[in-house]
């Protein structure tokens, strides 16, 4: 093999990609998926730019100028499954662990609430009022993503899809068989979200607000992480553990961390989620599912927080209009071959597009020529 | 700046295609039709489409002096996405009347969704649950067909008139199974039946070597209720596993799909009996008419089964309750539909199985057959007709205080 | 360390074998019927993740449309063996049709994606999509069901004890094991199995030692989904075919990989039948209960022994 079919096999980064010793696997795992991103740590260098206001005053104002159904359908489904996407955004974008349990997470904390809170079940479900319900749920869920983040962090980086799709199905199966606790393939339906101060939030706008609040939360709570120490941290354990482990930080430890903080954004995700449908069932926590979130942060992007919001915004559109658009038949298809396009041609998804296209067509004038 | 701009023309985008969406004439009424297109009722899910629109083709497109138009929306059996589309056909494409879902489970979350729409007319697709109708119904959800548990109605007795005392239940663990054993049981228990063991098999499993195992020697026949896929794989199995009990099969068991399936084991299920809402022999002028309309407009080279399946015959009577009903008030659904509810709610619906009323659930009194699997002179498989049973209520002939849905447990005599 | 060894081994054995006693007590039939039962399920799944565990093995390349060329295989299988009327035949064609499908996965794409596991992985997240949603175009929805070749079909009569066994599904078992071992003479006894192991081990030094890496990477790829696409055609008489056993099959070996060991065709062997026996086991003892056992190995393999029994730090 000649030197330049070597260099070619080592990787993009030039860092060694068949390495002989054991562990470090996290070293050539292809972060050229993910290219490193530039951390802003003072707030000077990272102003509030005109079009952050724009994009602010669109979803403020969204429900204003849009019919009811598309407030819902669109944009409360979108922000909620962009919530859950977000979680394995920052898992995998600045962790460096794609997780595809994200979305069971999301669905643990749904079951619990259906099960600690009112459903159409009146033998399964305990009845408690949301505002106890809602945070043991969540509570609860959490604790299921840091065990789940525990069991997948003790191996390296692509096992981790393996371990989290397999925990993902295993957990789908139990709610499938399971009568006693999770009511089998019936699920639990009737699952509404409550009436808080005279406004009730199964009402499209309230419910759209309740949403976007959540949706600015976690994006919010993302910004902030990974300008925090911790976050700074959790970057470098993504690019070089080892080096990281030299230093003294403890990397098991920030990666379950990094788990926690996704369990809980995922966990408000699925509250929000089961809310929206109204229901839970095994499917919604299914293969289908699980790998549909994963689709939706590739989409938009693991480059910025914003991306998931992004991927789940064309994604559900693509799901909602398919049906005018061609076949709905062959949805699957279509976002299948969407998905193989991205990661062939833009493994950034539509940010990276984004990013390609503002270089290409908006250089700065009197540039070199 | 112009990620802003990017964000603004893709809602003007939006806006524009929501607002496109809600053009029609006064003339016209929108019907949705959702039907399950993807997944494993796919085939099902096509052809209760054709069923829905041969009801329509036959009145050449009108109904009560307007004219039909048909919006499709395709779900995957999961009760989300169901409600989804149908939130979409009624929000965004504003549909006069829903027909739809075609699984049960759907169908409970169509039902439910059905109460946040108070001026909409939902009529069922095929979705056979007992629970949409006896717990929690809703005023605005008609169901004009027969759930899982009427179509068994019947079949109790024509097991024990084959000497068949001793029953093993094998079924799907989920509602419409248990619906369907429920309806089998009521009657086979009363009557003396015994039913030592039921086995549940959970959704999408192809083992069965664990349910064959567990078979005892000293029962008569296996109640089989599974649907597609499963019955074809247990049949395969339980034959090489050297079974050799005969099967009473469930409304989905010996249907269309698993009388055409492309294997060499077929044979094996002539003389099998059964129970549902119809039967392809039937010697009714009416359901011959049907199937003779059905063949003509959908011919095998184009997709279709040999004759209706369940799903078409199901999605046709619903469509043609919702025509017929549009033709009694000749048009009229003002008034947020309440005269054409009313008139839904009193009709006497002439279908090609018998006639159907509506009970005070809004849910179907209809017709039960009972059949037997004969092989024709082409080799091809169907059900012979053995009895049908007229008036079959929800009750299943028992009184309000006795009857319990069913469910894994209930009813139960061992 | 051997003291803690043996602890661990009476702490699994005592309740497995304190079951056993009980389950032959109460109803010795069930019990043999559903070993013998776990143990050709398992022999199909052995086939199938034994081709996954090989790309994994070597290639890092966690190939998740494995179940695509599962399902893919058993169609092609289905046709010929409807066409032709060999069940030999349609074995050989899935394992072929498969097999190429593999390989042009192979050249076409991951060829020029080496090193990047992640992307690779997400490609196959996708190819899945596609291949499974054109089979469902292509094909239709409904079962296909294969029957077994006429020296296979029926039942097995005059065993002791169990009485009637499904020929078919006993001859699974030899078959599992002729794989089995056919594969260890090709990793251990060929040139090619050698620059396998070689390349498991170190694949920088493979290239070093002037080995055309390509040429054994797709090699492996199209043995590794061969073996799919062959077992494709064993489940599609054994468990019909439908869209939906492509997911299953692929979490199956999933399963087995990661509970077995990855890149281990030996910790593939070991895992199957530790997850066909307990599914089977779990199915006819305690049915709503049998993802649970499952979930428990695979949690308890995963807290205990990350790389899986018998993996090898690599």
């Amino acid at each position: 093999m000649n030197a330049g079919a070597g260099r070619l096999a080592m990787g993009k980064q030039g860092q060694t990609t068949f390495s002989a010793s054991s562990g470090e696997a996290s070293e050539k795992r292809g972060l050229s998926l993910f290219p490193p991103v530039r951390v802003a740590t003072e707030p000077w260098q990272n102003p509030v730019r005109a079009h952050h206001l724009l994009v602010l005053v669109f979803l403020i104002a969204f429900p204003i100028f849009a019919t009811p159904f598309l407030t819902y359908q669109i944009g409360a489904q979108s922000l909620a499954f962009g919530l859950i996407a977000l979680s394995l955004t920052f898992l995998g974008g600045y962790g460096g662990m794609i997780s595809l349990a994200q979305m069971t997470v999301a669905g643990i904390a749904g079951y619990m609430l259906a099960i600690f809170g009112m459903s159409g079940e009146a033998a399964l479900s305990l009845g408690w009022s949301w505002w106890i319900a809602v945070p043991i749920a969540i509570l609860i869920a959490v604790i299921a993503g840091t065990g789940i983040g525990w069991l997948s962090v003790r191996t390296e980086g692509i096992y981790t899809i393996m371990i989290t799709l397999a925990i993902g199905v295993a957990f789908y199966s139990l709610c499938l068989q399971n009568y006693s606790v999770f009511n089998g393939f019936q699920g639990f339906q009737r699952v509404y979200a409550p009436t808080v101060l005279g406004i009730n939030f199964r009402e499209q706008t309230p419910f759209y607000y309740l949403v976007l609040a959540c949706a600015f939360g976690g994006y919010f709570l993302v910004k902030y992480i990974l300008r925090a120490p911790f976050g700074v941290a959790l970057q470098g354990i993504r690019d070089n553990p080892r080096r990281m482990n030299a230093l003294g930080f403890h990397v098991i430890a920030h990666r379950v961390a990094a788990y926690a903080v996704a369990a809980f954004i995922a966990a408000v995700g699925g509250v929000l989620l089961v809310w929206y449908n109204g229901l839970i069932t095994p499917n919604s926590v299914g293969t289908s599912w699980v790998i549909n979130i994963l689709i939706i942060a590739v989409l938009g992007g693991m480059r910025h927080p914003i991306g998931p919001f992004i991927g789940a915004v064309v994604f559900v559109l693509l799901q909602t209009f398919a049906i005018d658009l061609f076949d709905r038949e062959r949805f699957n298809l279509v976002i299948g071959s969407v998905f193989l396009a991205i990661v062939l041609f833009s493994p950034d998804g539509l940010l990276g597009l984004w990013a390609a296209w503002k270089r290409k067509f908006l250089k700065p004038r009197g540039g070199i020529k | 700046m112009k990620k802003g701009a990017l964000v603004r023309t893709l809602a003007s985008a939006v806006v524009l295609a929501a607002f496109s969406g809600t053009v029609y004439s006064q003339q016209e009424v929108k019907i949705g039709l959702l039907a399950t297109l993807e997944g494993p009722f796919a085939a099902g899910g096509a052809d209760g489409m054709r069923g829905a629109e041969l009801a329509i083709k036959q009145r050449n497109g009108m109904a009560g002096g307007r004219k039909i138009v048909l919006i499709k929306a395709s779900s995957d059996a999961k009760p989300d996405v169901a409600v989804n589309a149908t939130r979409k056909l009624v929000e965004q494409d504003k549909v006069d009347i829903m027909v739809g879902p075609l699984s049960g489970g759907e169908g409970i979350a169509v039902k439910e969704y059905s109460k946040t729409q108070p001026n909409i007319t939902f009529i069922n697709g095929s979705s056979g649950a007992q629970a949409t109708t006896l717990v929690n119904p809703s005023t605005n959800f008609f169901r004009f067909n027969t759930e899982g548990a009427q179509w068994m109605v019947g079949l109790g007795k024509a097991a024990l008139d084959k000497g068949y005392k001793r029953v093993m239940v094998i079924a799907e663990d989920y509602a419409f199974p248990y619906s369907q054993v429920q309806g089998f049981m009521s009657e086979f228990c009363r009557i003396g039946g015994k039913v030592p063991l039921k086995a549940w098999v959970p959704l999408g499993g192809k083992d069965y070597s664990s349910v064959i195992a567990r078979i005892p020697k000293d029962i008569d026949a296996l109640l089989v209720v599974l649907g597609g896929a499963d019955a074809v794989n247990f049949l395969n199995q339980y034959e090489a596993a050297g079974g050799d009990k005969p099967m009473i099969g469930g409304s989905i068991t010996v249907s269309q799909d698993v009388l055409n399936y492309k294997g060499k084991r077929r044979d094996s299920l002539v003389g099998t009996i059964s129970a549902g809402p119809h039967a392809d022999a039937y010697d009714a002028p009416e359901w011959k008419a049907f199937v003779a309309d059905y063949q003509k407009n959908y011919p095998v080279s184009s997709g279709a089964y040999p004759t209706p399946s369940l799903f078409a015959l199901v999605y046709y009577i619903n469509m043609k309750a919702a025509l017929d009903g549009l033709d009694a008030v000749k048009g009229d659904l003002s008034g947020g539909q309440a005269k054409y509810r009313d008139t839904l709610a009193k009709m006497t619906l002439k279908t090609p199985v018998g006639d159907v009323k509506l009970d005070a659930n809004r849910q179907a009194i209809g017709t039960a057959f009972i059949t037997e699997v004969v092989k024709d002179a082409q080799g091809g498989l169907h059900n012979k007709v053995l009895r049908k049973v007229d008036g079959v209520d929800q009750m299943l002939g028992m009184k309000k205080e006795d009857f319990k849905v069913g469910s894994r447990d209930e009813p139960n005599c061992p | 360390m051997r003291f803690r060894q043996w602890a661990w081994t009476l702490v699994l054995a005592v309740p497995l074998a304190a079951f056993a006693a009980w389950a032959i007590w109460d109803n010795a039939k069930l019990f043999f019927i559903t070993l013998l039962n776990g143990l050709t399920l398992a022999s199909l799944y052995f086939i199938v993740a034994s081709g996954f565990t090989l790309v994994f093995g070597l290639m890092r390349n966690v190939n998740l449309a494995h179940g695509s060329l599962y399902l893919l295989g058993g169609y092609v299988g289905f046709f010929v063996a409807e066409k032709s009327g060999f069940f030999t035949l349609a074995l050989l064609a899935g394992f072929v049709a498969a097999a190429l499908i593999g390989l042009l996965m192979q050249v076409a794409v991951f060829r020029f994606m080496q090193g990047e596991d992640l992307r690779q992985t997400m490609v196959t997240i996708g190819l899945s999509i596609v291949i499974a949603d054109l089979l469902l175009w292509g094909i239709g929805a409904q079962v296909h069901q294969m029957s077994a070749p006429d020296w296979l079909a029926g039942p097995l009569r005059g065993i002791p004890l169990i009485t009637a066994y499904s020929k078919y599904r006993m001859a699974l078992l030899p078959l599992g094991i002729i794989i089995g071992v056919l594969l260890w003479l090709f990793l251990n006894r060929t040139r090619i199995g050698m620059m396998i192991r070689a390349g498991v081990d170190d694949r920088g030094m493979l290239a070093a030692t002037g080995v055309n890496v390509n040429l054994v990477f797709a090699t492996t790829f199209a043995i590794g989904a061969g073996l799919a696409g062959f077992g494709g055609v064993i489940g599609a008489v054994e468990l019909s075919m439908v869209p939906g056993e492509d997911v299953r099959l692929l979490l199956a070996s999933l399963i087995v990989v990661i509970v077995g060991g990855m890149g281990s065709v030996v910790g593939a062997a070991v895992g199957a039948i530790i997850l066909g026996v307990a599914e089977t086991y779990g199915l006819a003892y305690a049915p709503t209960y049998s993802v649970v056992f499952t979930f428990v190995i695979l949690v308890l393999v995963m807290a205990f022994r990350p790389r899986g029994i018998l993996g090898q730090a690599a």
